[in-house]
């Protein structure tokens, strides 16, 4: 019987190795990131990553300074519609701050406020981090490339810019594009909502991002999802990502759902 | 007169949500409010279009709109049709958020997709606007959002592929930085995200046009003279005569009928 369903995160990244690369899904806030895969790979501590992410920015820093905000403005401060962030969330920054990062293909490395650098900023100033910004477009569709088999395609995005330095240029119709190449990973990270045990994913609104563009771009993908289904339970006409591309499957600890009262 | 490059876009954030520019030696706001700016380019919307609203100042456009209009805000991370911010912690879904990671409220027609049918909406040429933050604008409608000076990394989001793809692009930003200094130039001294992409700048003083030599002042904001607006132009400044003022009657306007045209 075919069953892609582990017990423990721990037992999810049992083969994640030092100078892997790893595709981490999301869009760097709890519902879409796959949290606790996230904190699970801190706790292990390996190292020379290369990640690629949405944004690689974001860590304890910011969220530290996120908390000292909301607390500034006070508690009758009117909702902005921004979700506080729960105590056990961590984004990808962190991998950053923790030193396991030497290299980030990300739309994501620094702020555009002045003051404080962020930590991949400052590990670049040390020579020990590299970071390729790309815009997020670019990102998936790269992404998307290595799931489907296309080790490269054109795109007019970021012609005459710092992004596409040193790329082939071909023009098509009068119009310059660039050369951008597959991304293909070991290891894919994502987050979805239901899953069965042969792996076919839905997703639940704005959550999707890069998760479902990711699952299938690695070596091994792992899912970690809100609820585990029987697999009748799941509509074919509805599921997202097909179990072929998905290689285990974890149950979160912190389920993010929607309010309902 | 508002000139169209339809080869080029970009989007990111810029802003970080101050309402008002400290502008040096001046406590007192002056000219528009965000909010204020969001109706004066709302007024660029019509029915049925795609509006790809980027992180920051921009997501404050769908909360100015009026209901009825059928508008589809585009969010990056996969939304396609979204409504308002919501502003009730009791209606906030975790599961449906704008490209500045507010909860929205759903709206007949809405879609979600993965982020990379996001893009391809982009690319394959959807997006009829895109609203973006930046950091500078360039006379040639250069764009620069994603890198501070002498700064080893940035943040470019998703803005460089809507500033190279949406079939307008419009600014939406405070004139100065909190620092003073003009962020309508000659040649922009930042990296830049998309070059020649800019068509219409929306700011606290005003609205300009890039080109074709300096800058165009088409519209002035209300309580701003025109000596105030040539301060945070470093470039030259023609100005349309007779100069219109921002047709914002009030900061209300949701009874103000953004997307009816003046």
């Amino acid at each position: 019987m075919i069953d892609k369903i582990v017990g423990s995160t721990d037992e999810a990244l049992v083969d994640i190795f030092p100078g892997a690369s790893i595709h981490i899904g999301g869009f760097s806030e709890p519902a879409s990131c796959p949290n606790d895969l996230l904190a699970a790979l801190v706790r292990k501590g390996v190292g020379d990553l290369t990640i690629i992410t949405n944004d690689a920015a974001r860590g304890r820093g910011y969220i530290e300074r996120m908390r000292a905000e909301a607390e500034q403005a006070g508690p009758s401060a009117d909702f902005d519609g921004v979700l506080p962030l729960p105590e056990w969330f961590i984004p990808v920054g962190v991998l950053v701050e923790t030193g396991q990062v030497r290299r980030a293909i990300t739309s994501a490395g620094g702020e555009l406020k002045g003051g404080r650098e962020t930590a991949a900023e400052g590990l670049i100033r040390q020579g020990v981090m590299e970071v390729e910004l790309l815009s997020q477009g670019t990102l998936a569709e790269r992404i998307r490339a290595g799931r489907v088999g296309m080790p490269a395609f054109y795109s007019a995005v970021g012609v005459g810019t710092f992004t596409t330095e040193g790329k082939e240029v071909r023009v098509f119709d009068g119009r310059p594009y660039v050369l951008e190449t597959a991304l293909k990973a070991d290891f894919a990270l994502i987050a979805a909502d239901k899953a069965d045990r042969f792996g076919n994913l839905t997703y639940r609104g704005s959550a999707r991002t890069m998760n479902a563009v990711m699952a299938g771009a690695a070596t091994v993908t792992i899912a970690e999802v809100n609820e585990i289904v029987d697999p009748d339970e799941l509509d074919p006409d509805r599921i997202n990502t097909p179990g072929v591309y998905v290689d285990r499957v974890v149950l979160r600890e912190h389920r993010v759902e929607v309010r309902t009262s | 007169m508002t000139s169209i490059s339809p080869e080029q876009y970009v989007s990111v954030d810029v802003t970080g949500g101050a309402e008002e520019p400290a502008y040096p030696g001046r406590s007192a706001h002056v000219g528009l409010t965000s909010r204020e700016m969001a109706v004066r380019v709302a007024l660029e919307f019509r029915e049925g279009m795609i509006v790809n609203l980027g992180t920051g100042l921009p997501t404050t456009c769908s909360e100015v709109v009026r209901r009825d209009l059928e508008i589809f805000f585009h969010s990056e991370q996969g939304v396609l049709g979204f409504g308002e911010v919501v502003h009730s912690l009791k209606e906030a879904d975790p599961y449906l958020i704008n490209a500045s990671r507010q909860c929205v409220s759903p709206k007949p027609g809405m879609s979600f997709f993965d982020h990379s049918d996001s893009f391809a909406l982009a690319r394959g040429g959807r997006v009829d606007i895109t609203v973006i933050g930046a950091l500078q604008v360039s006379e040639h409608g250069d764009l620069a959002n994603c890198r501070l000076k002498d700064r080893p990394s940035g943040l470019i989001g998703g803005g460089q592929d809507f500033a190279f793809c949406a079939k307008r692009v419009i600014v939406m930003m405070h004139a100065r930085t909190r620092s003073g200094a003009p962020k309508l130039v000659t040649e922009c001294d930042l990296p830049l995200t998309a070059p020649g992409a800019v068509d219409l700048i929306v700011s606290d003083v005003g609205v300009f046009e890039p080109g074709p030599s300096g800058f165009v002042l088409v519209e002035l904001a209300p309580g701003i003279s025109l000596e105030e607006a040539r301060r945070c132009v470093d470039a030259e400044l023609t100005v349309v005569d007779p100069l219109p003022t921002i047709p914002i009657a009030s900061t209300d306007s949701r009874t103000s009928a953004p997307g009816e045209r003046r």
